[in-house]
């Protein structure tokens, strides 16, 4: 392939011409999004439309919906209807299972900043070489199929699992400690699932510190503790928000963790929603709970676009 | 050599550990499921001896055969559709004038990623239900390939929109300028340098295509088994080292496609 060898000021000159030579000859480029845009508008913008319009119906008794317009779902939520006297009364058990899925939210995500912040840091001061190991390293479980992994926890923590068996065999407990299907195991599963989520938009924001402003730190008798907390964590506070917000959305959503540590004993707000698309049979119910989550979720969204914007986006 | 107070400006006491940790946390109970799979025993979790034969018997079994076809047939075609459509829609919105509604058109590309999981699993059910009550449209299989491909469009963007927007636009502008038409500076200069952005891509959303659970467990019809439900319900049975053997499969399958997209991301940046 041959390249350019002009000067840089004809090269610049020209360029700019060139640039918009090609930039009007393209316009019709724009016509190339169609086909993304449209398959993400059918399938994937208005199915959120119809829930939407589903949250406002009532159930069908075997499933999906019928064309009546109700506020139930959204009432349901917080209330029951007294079967004998038909009046509304507070059931806080939906409200109960979604500030448990927040805790358990706030929890993972505050947990997977303190191990991910120093493994973060720990791999962007790394030689270059060993750095690429180290992102290798965690953006394999970042991809690892979510199902699988939760798995491999669940066979450890089981009652007859390696845990309990290595406690039993060195004579610590006499019976197992049951630990799956305990918030315990939905809490580990949590952690264990969304760490690399945490580690990586860290990494990539430290990887670009500067370290001169440490050394300058330094040079002004700052000691480690203060360079850290000084210097290093503010500068990096638009990965921390980054990465906050890549644990705690799915942590909120998450489904298939409690899903199999929690045995169905323990639910969080991912299968109340699938729950009343299966066994539940009551689809407005699920969707209205779909979008409180959703709600929840576009807070969450907004806090960061507000702590974020205003600022040079690099990249 | 050793001058005393020397201290490495980067070092935090204590990092390296917790670094170390978060390594081991992540890989020892992976890797425990994985050795288990070649346990000789018929149970999960006491050790007998080491075997091939579990693999055997999963690669033997009917229902594996239908669920990886299911998978595969599903995979491969999302990763098709979302891959063209997202390299067209990178190139619509970098190689173009700005125009109005780009950032609106970005954030409707990126939206499948900011939807939790589970909401898109029930909004697409309730989709295919309506379209399959109203019209009497069901694709069979197709329901999930459209579902896939939707979610798989963002993660094929990112790593081509970044080699676009990476790419040395002069190449671009001396092609024009030596009179090639639009068509053929795409064609011989701007696509085979966008190659490995499209194949990260690929290879990307293939990984999320493959290994989708939630999504694929609330939309899929009878039949329609794919290797993670196929997982799910051999769960929910009395478990062997079979289940191990099919694990380690997936688990080896999302290694090989996320280093090669890794590598090649690599190579980009030397």
């Amino acid at each position: 392939m041959t390249t350019a060898t002009l000067s840089p000021p004809t090269l610049s000159k020209a360029a700019s011409f060139e640039a918009q030579a090609v930039k009007a000859g393209a316009r019709r480029n724009r016509l190339l999004s169609l086909p993304a845009l449209i398959i993400i508008g059918i399938f994937g913008v208005l199915p959120l439309l119809i829930i939407c319009v589903y949250s406002f119906l009532v159930a069908a008794p075997y499933g999906g919906v019928q064309w009546q317009f109700s506020t139930d779902a959204y009432l349901n939520f917080l209330f029951q209807r007294d079967i004998f006297d038909d009046t509304l009364q507070f059931t806080p058990d939906f409200l109960i299972i979604y500030l448990r899925s927040f805790l358990f939210a706030v929890v993972t995500t505050v947990i997977c900043l303190l191990l991910g912040f120093p493994t973060a840091y720990f791999m962007a001061t790394r030689p270059p070489a060993q750095r690429n190991w180290w992102v290798l390293l965690i953006t394999i479980p970042f991809w690892s199929n979510l199902l699988v992994r939760t798995l491999a926890i669940m066979f450890i923590i089981r009652d007859e699992g390696l845990i309990n068996n290595a406690l039993l065999a060195l004579g610590v407990i006499d019976k197992p400690i049951t630990m799956l299907y305990t918030n315990f195991a939905i809490q580990l599963g949590l952690l264990y699932a969304f760490l690399p989520f945490m580690v990586l938009p860290l990494y990539s924001s430290l990887e670009k510190l500067d370290f001169r402003l440490i050394e300058a730190a330094y040079d002004l008798y700052a000691t480690r503790r203060q360079v850290l907390w000084r210097v290093i964590i503010p500068l990096s506070k638009p990965g921390i928000i980054a990465g906050c917000l890549l644990v705690f959305i799915p942590a909120l959503g998450a489904y298939v963790t409690p899903l199999i540590l929690g045995g169905g004993v323990h639910l969080m707000i991912g299968d109340l929603i699938a729950q009343q698309f299966g066994s539940g049979r009551n689809w407005p119910l699920g969707c209205a709970q779909a979008l409180i989550l959703m709600a929840a979720v576009l807070v969450a969204l907004f806090f960061y676009v507000r702590n974020t914007s205003g600022k040079v986006q690099h990249g | 050599m050793a001058e005393p107070r020397t201290i490495d400006i980067k070092d935090q006491p204590g990092f390296r550990s917790i670094a170390i940790i978060c390594l081991l946390v992540l890989y020892v109970p992976v890797l425990i499921l994985m050795v288990f799979s070649l346990n000789s025993g018929s149970l999960v979790t006491h050790w007998e001896g080491v075997t091939l034969g579990w693999y055997g018997s999963a690669l033997l079994n009917a229902e594996f055969h239908s669920a990886a076809r299911n998978t595969l047939i599903i995979s491969v075609s999302a990763t098709i559709v979302s891959t063209v459509s997202a390299t067209l829609a990178a190139i619509g919105m970098t190689r173009v004038k700005p125009w109005r509604g780009l950032a609106a058109a970005f954030m409707v590309i990126n939206l499948p990623l900011m939807v939790p999981e589970i909401i898109t699993a029930v909004a697409t059910l309730s989709f295919f239900a309506l379209i399959a009550g109203t019209f009497g449209l069901n694709f069979g299989i197709g329901n999930l390939v459209l579902a896939h491909t939707v979610f798989c469009i963002p993660f094929a963007y990112m790593p081509i929109r970044a080699r676009l927007e990476d790419m040395d636009l002069t190449l671009e502008y001396a092609a024009a300028d030596l009179y090639a038409t639009p068509w053929n500076a795409f064609k011989r200069i701007t696509l085979p340098l966008l190659v490995p952005g499209i194949m990260s891509g690929a290879a990307l959303a293939f990984i999320v295509s493959f290994d989708d659970f939630t999504i694929t467990q609330l939309v899929a019809g009878p039949g329609q088994t794919t290797l993670p439900l196929y997982i799910w319900n051999q769960i929910r049975r009395p478990m062997t080292p079979e289940i191990n053997a099919i694990s380690t499969i997936l688990l080896l399958v999302s290694i090989l496609f996320v280093s090669v997209s890794f590598l090649i991301a690599r190579r980009r940046a030397k």
